[in-house]
C-alpha cells in the first residue's frame, strides 16, 4: 500500500514539474513542438481516421463511384443484403475464423517449437535458421505462385508423386471447395511458422539462460522447464506473437488472391478481405456495399485489438 | 474485381506465355493494394487523380492505352506513328497496366483522362457512355461507316443510338480441335447437339477425354463461353442479350434449360477443372488427350510449334434449336473511345477517323497476329489459315455477342454469376437454387 501511495505522490510531483517546465518554453520550442505533434496528428487523422469514418459513412450509402452527387443514403440496406442475400458472406466469415483458429493451433506453436530447438547449440543452427526463415523473405504473391505449381492438377508436384493426375483419380487441390482452403492454409503456414520462429528466437536470445539451467539443476524435465520457466518469462514476446497471428489471419488476402484467382470469389476460398476488394474495385463498383463488409471486418478487428490495447495501457499506467 | 480476362488483349502475348502473366499479375496486385488503401481517399476527392498531361499544343493528342503487354504495346506504337506520319499530329501515349486500367477506369474517366482511350465494345462501352463519360463520335462514323458491317456498327452504338466506339480487332469463340486427331479416328465435325453428344460419347469410348476444361485460379470466366453459346443456341441472341442486360429473369425455364444442356456436357469434361488454368487445359488438347475445347481464338497461343498450330481448327458451336441455328457468334471486340471532355477534340476526332481506317488496322495486325481485323477493307493477305477462317466465321454471323462479362455489368458477372456457376459446376444438381440466387442478387446491379 505504502509503495502505491509513494508512487502516486511522485507522479503528481512530476506532473507539477512538467507543467512548470512547459510554461518556460521559448517560442521556438513551441513551434518545434507544434510541428512534431501536429504533423503526425494530421497524418494520423488523414490516413487513419478519415478513411475509417468515410468507410463507415459510405457503408450506409449506395454509390457506383461515378460523381459525388450519385451517392445515395440507403440506411441499413447494404447490411441487410450482406447478411441475407450475399452467398459469399457467411462462408467468408467462417473461413476468416477458421484461418485464425488454424494459425493459432498449428503454425504458431510449430514456429515456437522451431525457435526453441534452434536456440540450443546445435551444429548448423545458423543454416537452419536461414533456411526456415527464407519463406518470410519472399513476397506472399511469390509464395502463392510457388504453391500453385506444387498444387497444379496435371503437372503439380503432389499429384505427380501421388499419381493422382489421371482421369478417375484427380485430386483438385485448389479447385475442390472442400480442399482448397486447407491447401492454401498449408502454404500460409509455411510462411507464418517462419515468422513466428524468428520473433520467438529473438526473444529466447534475450532471455537469461540461467533460468532454464537453474530449473534443470532443480530436476525439471525439459517440458517442465519450457512450460513453467521459459514460456512464462517470455510473456512480452508471447503477446506479440498472439497479436501478429491474429493480424495475419484477419488480413489474409494475397495468397488467396494469387492461388484462388482475383476474379470474383472461388467456392471454398471466400475471405472478407477479398469480398471487400471485389466489390470496391472494378468497373461497376458497389462502394457502399464493399464498405459495409469493411465495417464488419473493422468490428472484428476491434474486438480482438481493444482488449489487447486496454491491457497494455493499464500496465503502462501502473508502471 | 472486375473481369480483366476476356477483356484482356488476349491475342497479344507471344506464344507460350499466358495472357495473365505473373508479372502483370503482381503489378495488378500492387495496383490493387494501392487502390484499396486509397479508395476512401478517392471517394473524398472525387476526380483528382488520373494522368494530367498538358495538351496545350493543339497538334498533340493524348492516348490512354491498356496495351501494357509487349505485343499490343508495340502494335499500338506502330499504329500511332503511322497516324503521326499521315497527319503530322503528335500522339502522347500513356500506357497503364492492363488490369489496373480496367480496375481504375471510372476514376480515370472522372479525372483528367486522355483524349482517346482503349476500351471494349458492348455493354461495357454503353455503361460509360450512358454515364456521360464518353464523347459521341457520330461525325467520325459518317466518314468510316462504309468500312464496317451492320453487326459491328451495332456494337459501336450507345443505348442512346449515338456512336461512341471505333473497333480495331476481334476474335471468335468456337469449339477447337486437332484436324489430325479427327482424321485418324474418323470423327466428323458435328453441327447439331445430338451429333455433338454422340461424338463426345464416341471419344470417351475411344479412351479420350472429349472436352478440355479448366476454370481454375482467375479463369472463372471460361465456363461463361459455353453458357453464352448454349443460351444463344437454345433461346436465341435476343434472349441472351436481355438476360445479360438484366431484363430477363434467371429463374425462367429457358435458363434452366441452358444449365440442363450444360450438365449433359459435364460427364465428358476434364476432371480437376476447378483448379486448372485454361492454358493447362489447352496443353491436353495439344497432347491429344482431349478431343475438343470450347474457347476463344487465343487458345492458338498455346500451340507454340508451327506444326501443331497448322493442325488446329475450330467449328461453330452446334445447333440446338433450329430457329436459332448457328447464326450468333461470340466475338469480343476491342477498340477506342473519346473521353467526355477531350482537350483536343479536333485531334481526337482525326485520330479516331484514322483508327477506323484500313491503314490503321493493317499496321496493328502486322504486329499482333492473334486477332482478326474488324474493318472490311483491311488487308487479309497475310493471315494464317486460322485467322482466315476466323475472319470468315465472324463475317457470316448474323449477330455478334461480346462475352458474358462484356455484354453485362462486369461486377454482376464476376461477383454473382461466375461464383454461382463455379458452385453449380461442383454440384450440378443445384440448378434451381443457383438460378434463384443469381436472380435475387440481380437487382443490386440493374436498377431499372
Amino acid at each position: 500500500m505504502t509503495s502505491t501511495v509513494d508512487q502516486q505522490e511522485t507522479q503528481q510531483r512530476t506532473r507539477r514539474d512538467r507543467s512548470r517546465r512547459v510554461r518556460r518554453l521559448s517560442r521556438r520550442d513551441k513551434i518545434v513542438l507544434a510541428l512534431m505533434v501536429g504533423i503526425p496528428t494530421l497524418a494520423h487523422l488523414v490516413l487513419v481516421w478519415v478513411p475509417t469514418i468515410a468507410s463507415v459513412v459510405l457503408s450506409f450509402t449506395d454509390w457506383n463511384g461515378i460523381g459525388l452527387d450519385s451517392i445515395k443514403f440507403v440506411g441499413l440496406k447494404n447490411y441487410e443484403q450482406l447478411f441475407t442475400n450475399y452467398p459469399a458472406f457467411w462462408p467468408a466469415l467462417e473461413h476468416n475464423f477458421l484461418w485464425l483458429a488454424f494459425f493459432l493451433v498449428i503454425p504458431t506453436p510449430f514456429g515456437i517449437f522451431l525457435a526453441y530447438q534452434l536456440n540450443k547449440q546445435i551444429r548448423g543452427s545458423r543454416f537452419y535458421q536461414t533456411a526456415i526463415f527464407l519463406p518470410m523473405v519472399i513476397s506472399l504473391a511469390v509464395v502463392g505462385f510457388i504453391w500453385e505449381i506444387i498444387y497444379n492438377p496435371d503437372t503439380g508436384l503432389i499429384n505427380g508423386v501421388l499419381g493422382t493426375n489421371v482421369p478417375g483419380h484427380y485430386i483438385d487441390w485448389l479447385g475442390n471447395p472442400k480442399l482448397n482452403l486447407w491447401a492454401v492454409l498449408v502454404a500460409a503456414s509455411w510462411r507464418h511458422a517462419a515468422y513466428i520462429m524468428v520473433l520467438y528466437l529473438a526473444g529466447l536470445k534475450g532471455m537469461d539462460p540461467a533460468l532454464p539451467e537453474a530449473a534443470a539443476i532443480d530436476g525439471a524435465s525439459e517440458w517442465q522447464a519450457f512450460t513453467r520457466v521459459t514460456f512464462p518469462s517470455m510473456k512480452p514476446i508471447n503477446i506479440i506473437v498472439a497479436v501478429v497471428t491474429v493480424i495475419e489471419s484477419l488480413r489474409a488476402f494475397d495468397l488467396v488472391y494469387v492461388m484462388g484467382g482475383n476474379n470474383g470469389t472461388k467456392p471454398g476460398l471466400e475471405l472478407l478481405s477479398l469480398l471487400i476488394t471485389n466489390n470496391i474495385l472494378g468497373e461497376s463498383p458497389r462502394i457502399g456495399f464493399g464498405s459495409a463488409i469493411a465495417v464488419v471486418l473493422l468490428v472484428i478487428s476491434l474486438i480482438v485489438i481493444i482488449p489487447y490495447l486496454v491491457q497494455t495501457f493499464r500496465k503502462e499506467r501502473v508502471r | 474485381m472486375p473481369h480483366p480476362f476476356a477483356g484482356r488483349n488476349i491475342g497479344s502475348m507471344p506464344g507460350g506465355i499466358p495472357p495473365l502473366s505473373r508479372r502483370t499479375m503482381i503489378k495488378g496486385l500492387l495496383g490493387a493494394a494501392g487502390l484499396a488503401a486509397a479508395a476512401p481517399a478517392i471517394a473524398a476527392c472525387g476526380g483528382g487523380s488520373g494522368s494530367a498531361s498538358s495538351a496545350t499544343d493543339t497538334k498533340l493528342v493524348t492516348f490512354g492505352s491498356n496495351g501494357s503487354d509487349p505485343v499490343p504495346k508495340k502494335a499500338y506504337a506502330a499504329t500511332l506513328s503511322a497516324f503521326t506520319k499521315s497527319s503530322g499530329d503528335q500522339v502522347k501515349v500513356n500506357t497503364v497496366d492492363h488490369d489496373t486500367f480496367q480496375n481504375t477506369i471510372s476514376t480515370y474517366l472522372q479525372g483528367t483522362p486522355d483524349d482517346v482511350f482503349t476500351w471494349f465494345a458492348g455493354y461495357r462501352m454503353q455503361f460509360f457512355a450512358a454515364k456521360g463519360l464518353a464523347h459521341p463520335i457520330d461525325d467520325v462514323w459518317a466518314k468510316i461507316g462504309g468500312n464496317f458491317s451492320d453487326a459491328t456498327k451495332a456494337l459501336a452504338k450507345g443505348t442512346d443510338g449515338h456512336y461512341y466506339f471505333v473497333p480495331i480487332y476481334n476474335y471468335p469463340w468456337g469449339v477447337f480441335y486437332r484436324k489430325s486427331l479427327f482424321a485418324a479416328k474418323g470423327y466428323q465435325v458435328p453441327t447439331t447437339w445430338d451429333d455433338f453428344m454422340t461424338l463426345a460419347a464416341k471419344m470417351k469410348s475411344d479412351g479420350l477425354v472429349p472436352f478440355s476444361f479448366g476454370y481454375g485460379q482467375g479463369d472463372s470466366w471460361v465456363p461463361l463461353g459455353t453458357f453464352d453459346y448454349l443460351n444463344m443456341r437454345i433461346n436465341g441472341y435476343q434472349f441472351h442479350m436481355d438476360l445479360m442486360h438484366g431484363k430477363e429473369s434467371w429463374t425462367d425455364q429457358k435458363v434452366n434449360d441452358v444449365l440442363g444442356h450444360y450438365s449433359q456436357l459435364l460427364p465428358f469434361t476434364q476432371e480437376g477443372a476447378a483448379g486448372r488454368k485454361w492454358e493447362d487445359a489447352a496443353q491436353a488438347l495439344i497432347a491429344k488427350q482431349t478431343g475438343m475445347f470450347t474457347l476463344g481464338l487465343f487458345v492458338a497461343q498455346q500451340f507454340t510449334s508451327a506444326a501443331d498450330l497448322a493442325d488446329l481448327d475450330f467449328f461453330a458451336f452446334p445447333e440446338i434449336n433450329p430457329d436459332n441455328g448457328q447464326t450468333a457468334v461470340e466475338a469480343p471486340t476491342d477498340g477506342f473511345m473519346v473521353s467526355s471532355k477531350p482537350k483536343n477534340l479536333a485531334g481526337a476526332v482525326k485520330l479516331m477517323e484514322f483508327l477506323g481506317s484500313a491503314a490503321a488496322e493493317n499496321s496493328y495486325l502486322a504486329i499482333d497476329s492473334a486477332n482478326v481485323a474488324v474493318n472490311s477493307q483491311a488487308d487479309t493477305s497475310k493471315y494464317n489459315t486460322l485467322q482466315t477462317k476466323a475472319k470468315q466465321f465472324i463475317s457470316q454471323a448474323k449477330n455478334l455477342s461480346q462475352f458474358g462479362d462484356r455484354d453485362s455489368d462486369p461486377g454482376f458477372i464476376s461477383n454473382v454469376v461466375e461464383p454461382a456457376l463455379a458452385k453449380w459446376l461442383d454440384n450440378p444438381s443445384s440448378t434451381k437454387s443457383t438460378l434463384s440466387t443469381i436472380e435475387s442478387q440481380k437487382s443490386q446491379y440493374f436498377t431499372s
